[in-house]
């Protein structure tokens, strides 16, 4: 993988790992800015590691562009080296597929769709050849996601499927953008899901819901205390589907301050992971559910 | 000391310069889009550059002041009324307890800033006092005025005067018609043709009515053409589409190859649509106060530009403190 580099304006570089999604891509842009992290540039103002690119905003009046250009290409290629292990950790998501809040949603702005005549779930099954809406559930929640990238809006995760990429399931966005998508709705547009943190615009194809609310600006939340959004990239997320009754209880739970996620600490190998894809999914299962 | 908010305008927000840092997570800088208007407001009742302030577009609002206090309104031509007397823009004026603030119709400009000696006392949210709205976060209670707020004024630091203005020349708005708005090529430039670029540049564009503080957008020139590719894994199956990277402040993202959209300082963080360039930091003042409809034209410039129309920017802003100092 060859770095491309292009100055966003005088205040952004920006760095195109790879042009494709991989893990190998995300992990080099997750190492080099950490490496500028610790490097406590002058002038650096934020790092944003992207997907399979990263970005760095400075302030030109005190470091000149070329400058960081330079230092910013050396701890790229010095990273190339780095060993794909990371600490992190796992996180089980619940996930009331095919909620009612959602179906309303899709049904409201069905013209805007690749399928008007079907939901989001049954579109999104067919074309990746899965039999059905059950069988579709079952191949989006069995393995781990990573979160590849966090933004768009305020804690919205990206999520990369952990399976090998013929199995990924992949899902064009809506032919127009919706102008409305439910709080906490679980969506997918090429092969990201992602978890809608804020109700607002989205053009992902939409699955379902969680109880678990992943943004609070105001930190009432108790998991949302130390800070506002939950994700950080290279958090891997578990879903868990539930039923109608399973969700309405873990919200009043959430409502009532006493909603626990499970979240456990993880090493991470891409190695291991490339060696057996499913052992090592079923390892990290296991430590979600303390094994 | 407090105001009442008795009409809140079309989308009025407490903003100040903004909160860097948590870009990364999905949070946007905000702050005023219009910085150096903000910075005069503030400077002509004698607060920090950075106070927050009040950002009213296209509409005033109308305003009870409970106390005594010295305010200024910049930016937009917005103006003001003083139960119901003409007051100048550009120029701070006193305002008496229980008199009312409200304005007459824009007649240039997009946002206008009022300031107040003391600046709007809302609670820091991660370092700002700026409102975030997508995010229901920061300013007063995460969101636009409504009639009925009751916004908390700071303690002003010292005795303000009346009368301090500020000139034409220091005022830094768009001066010509088209507005010309200076572009730094590049990101995934490369995705379109020559003839694309070219006509990128040479084309007339006007700001449509989608145009927040999120992003502008314009329309009227020629749909762009891309070079052909297999599409990325990841990346999705328009020519448009990348596999979903940051977005830089002031990048123009074309979805579709249709209509330009410039994120501003309440900017989506990134997403999954081509670039093909950046907004000079100098000029990103200048978009928060077009008005849709406004003709305007991308002129390509290199970093050295950049960088020198950074300094003339940052010149004005020192004249500005010089001559209110």
């Amino acid at each position: 993988m060859q770095t491309r580099f292009s100055y966003g304006g005088d205040e952004h570089i920006f760095a195109e790992v790879a042009e494709s999604m991989s893990l190998e891509a995300f992990f080099k842009g997750l190492f080099v800015t950490n490496a500028v992290r610790d490097a406590r540039i002058k002038g650096v103002i934020e790092i944003c590691p992207a997907n399979a690119s990263y970005q760095v905003k400075f302030d030109p009046d005190q470091i000149r562009p070329d400058d960081l250009l330079v230092e910013l290409k050396q701890l790229d290629s010095a990273s190339e080296t780095s060993a794909p292990v990371i600490k992190t950790r796992i996180i089980e998501i619940p996930v009331l597929y095919n909620d009612p809040w959602t179906h309303e949603t899709l049904m409201r702005f069905r013209e805007r769709h690749q399928d008007p005549n079907g939901t989001d779930l049954e579109y999104a099954a067919r074309i990746n050849g899965l039999d059905g809406v059950d069988a579709f559930i079952k191949a989006h929640s069995s393995a781990p996601w990573f979160v590849s990238m966090v933004g768009f809006v305020a804690g919205l995760p990206f999520l990369y499927q952990m399976v090998e990429r013929q199995r990924q399931i992949q899902a064009p966005k809506y032919l127009r953008p919706r102008t409305d998508t439910p709080k906490l709705t679980v969506g997918h547009g090429g092969c990201f899901s992602c978890i809608y943190s804020v109700r607002g615009a989205g053009g992902y194809q939409m699955f379902g819901i969680t109880p678990m609310p992943i943004y609070d600006p105001n930190q009432k939340i108790s998991y949302l205390r130390d800070f506002m959004c939950l994700f950080k990239p290279g958090d891997i997320v578990k879903w868990k589907p539930i039923d109608r009754p399973a969700y309405d209880a873990a919200v009043a739970d959430v409502d009532a301050g006493r909603f626990a996620p499970i979240i456990r600490d993880v090493s991470f190998s891409l190695t291991e992971f490339n060696n057996d894809i499913d052992a090592y999914n079923r390892k990290l299962e296991g430590v979600l559910h303390g094994n | 000391m407090a105001i009442k908010v008795l009409k809140p305008g079309l989308a009025t927000t407490v903003q100040d310069l903004g909160r860097p840092g948590y870009y990364h997570i999905g949070i946007p800088l905000s702050g005023g889009m219009d910085r150096h208007a903000l910075a005069a407001a503030n400077l002509l009742v004698g607060n920090e550059e950075g106070a927050a302030v009040l950002e009213a577009v296209f509409m005033g609002p109308e305003l009870e002041f409970t106390d005594d206090a010295v305010v200024a309104i910049t930016g937009a031509e917005l103006p003001p009324k003083l139960d119901g007397e003409p007051r100048e823009t550009w120029t701070s004026f006193k305002v008496k307890r229980g008199q009312k603030l409200s304005f007459d119709f824009l007649k240039q400009g997009a946002r206008g800033y009022i300031a107040i000696a003391g600046g709007i006392d809302v609670p820091l949210v991660l370092g700002s006092r700026s409102t975030y709205a997508l995010g229901a976060l920061g300013g007063f209670k995460g969101r636009k005025l409504e009639a009925g707020d009751e916004l908390p004024i700071g303690k002003a630091a010292a005795a303000v005067k009346e009368g301090r203005s500020v000139g034409k020349d220091l005022r830094g708005l768009p001066a010509a018609m088209p507005t010309e708005l200076r572009v730094m090529p590049g990101l995934y430039w490369h995705r379109i043709t020559d003839t694309a670029g070219n006509g990128f540049f040479g084309d007339t564009w006007k700001v449509a009515p989608e145009a927040d503080r999120i992003g502008y957008r314009f329309k009227g020139g020629k749909p762009l053409e891309f070079v052909p590719r297999e599409p990325p894994f990841g990346a999705g199956s328009d020519p448009s589409n990348i596999t979903d990277a940051c977005y830089p402040y002031g990048s123009i993202q074309v979805p579709g190859g249709t209509e330009p959209i410039v994120l501003h300082r309440d900017a989506v963080s990134g997403g999954g649509y081509f670039m093909v360039g950046t907004v000079i930091a100098a000029d990103m003042d200048l978009i928060g106060q077009l008005q849709p409809n406004t003709p305007v034209r991308f002129v390509k410039v290199g970093m050295d530009e950049a960088l020198a129309a950074r300094k003339s920017r940052a010149g004005l802003l020192g004249k500005l403190r010089s001559a209110l100092a």
